[in-house]
C-alpha cells in the first residue's frame, strides 16, 4: 500500500503545460508593424497594459520591439492608454 | 548625400472637408519632393476613429506618407507639423532594412493587409461596387 502511493507521489505531473515559444522566431518575422493595432492586440491585456513576456513566451528581442511598436500605436491613438474591458 | 527611408503618418481634424484635407496632405506632399526627398510610398485611411479623444476629437484623417530623404529634412519637415494647427498628431519613424522590406512585401500583397479596424477596405470595396454600378 504504501509502496503504490509512493510510486504515484515520485512520478511527473501528467498536466504538462505545453511549451511556449517566441512565435517571432518561429516565423522568422523580422519587423513588428506599429500601424496594426489588431495584431498588436494579442500581447496587451484587457486593460490595455503589455504583456509581460513570461505569459506571451515571446523572446527578449521581440518583446523590446512590440513595447516600442505599442507605445507608438498608442501615440497614433491605434491603441488605448487606458481601457476597460478590451477584449 | 547620404539618405534615409522614413515613414510618416500625420493625424488631421476630422473638422476639414474632403478636399481641404486633401489640399493639405497635397502641401505636405510638395514639401517632400521640393526639398529633395524621394516619395516612396502614400496610403490615405480616410476619416478613422481614435482609441481616445485627441483634443476632443473622436475621428480623424490619417494618412501615411513614405519617403526618402536626408536627416536634416526630417527636423524642418517636424516644424511644419507642429506649427499646424490642422495636424492632431504625427509619427516619424526611421524604417530599418527590415521595416523597408516589410513595406514592400505588404504593397505587393505578400502579407495579409492590414488596416485599423478595417476601415479601409470596406471604403475600398463600396467604391469599386459603384464604379461598376456607373
Amino acid at each position: 500500500m504504501s509502496k503504490e502511493s509512493n510510486f504515484i507521489f515520485n512520478q511527473t505531473p501528467q498536466v504538462l503545460q505545453k511549451k511556449k515559444y517566441c512565435r517571432f522566431k518561429k516565423h522568422g518575422i523580422k519587423y513588428i508593424d506599429y500601424k496594426d493595432g489588431e495584431f498588436l492586440l494579442k500581447f496587451i491585456n484587457e486593460q490595455g497594459k503589455i504583456l509581460p513576456r513570461r505569459i506571451t513566451g515571446t523572446s527578449l528581442k521581440y518583446q523590446r520591439k512590440i513595447s516600442v511598436a505599442i507605445k507608438r500605436a498608442r501615440h497614433l491613438s491605434l491603441l488605448p492608454f487606458v481601457a476597460d474591458g478590451l477584449k | 548625400m547620404n539618405t534615409n527611408q522614413y515613414e510618416t503618418v500625420i493625424i488631421l481634424t476630422p473638422v476639414l472637408s474632403e478636399q481641404q484635407m486633401k489640399d493639405a496632405v497635397a502641401g505636405y506632399r510638395e514639401l517632400i519632393t521640393g526639398n529633395g526627398g524621394e516619395l516612396v510610398h502614400e496610403e490615405n485611411w480616410g476619416l478613422t476613429k481614435l482609441a481616445y479623444p485627441i483634443q476632443k476629437k473622436g475621428t480623424g484623417f490619417y494618412h501615411l506618407f513614405e519617403f526618402k530623404a536626408n536627416p536634416e529634412f526630417i527636423k524642418s519637415f517636424e516644424l511644419v507639423f507642429r506649427r499646424d494647427e490642422r495636424i492632431l498628431r504625427y509619427l516619424t519613424v526611421k524604417l530599418d532594412r527590415w521595416g523597408v522590406d516589410f513595406n514592400q512585401r505588404k504593397r505587393n500583397g505578400e502579407l495579409r493587409t492590414v488596416t485599423p479596424q478595417g476601415t479601409k477596405v470596406v471604403v475600398k470595396k463600396k467604391i469599386e461596387i459603384e464604379e461598376d454600378e456607373l
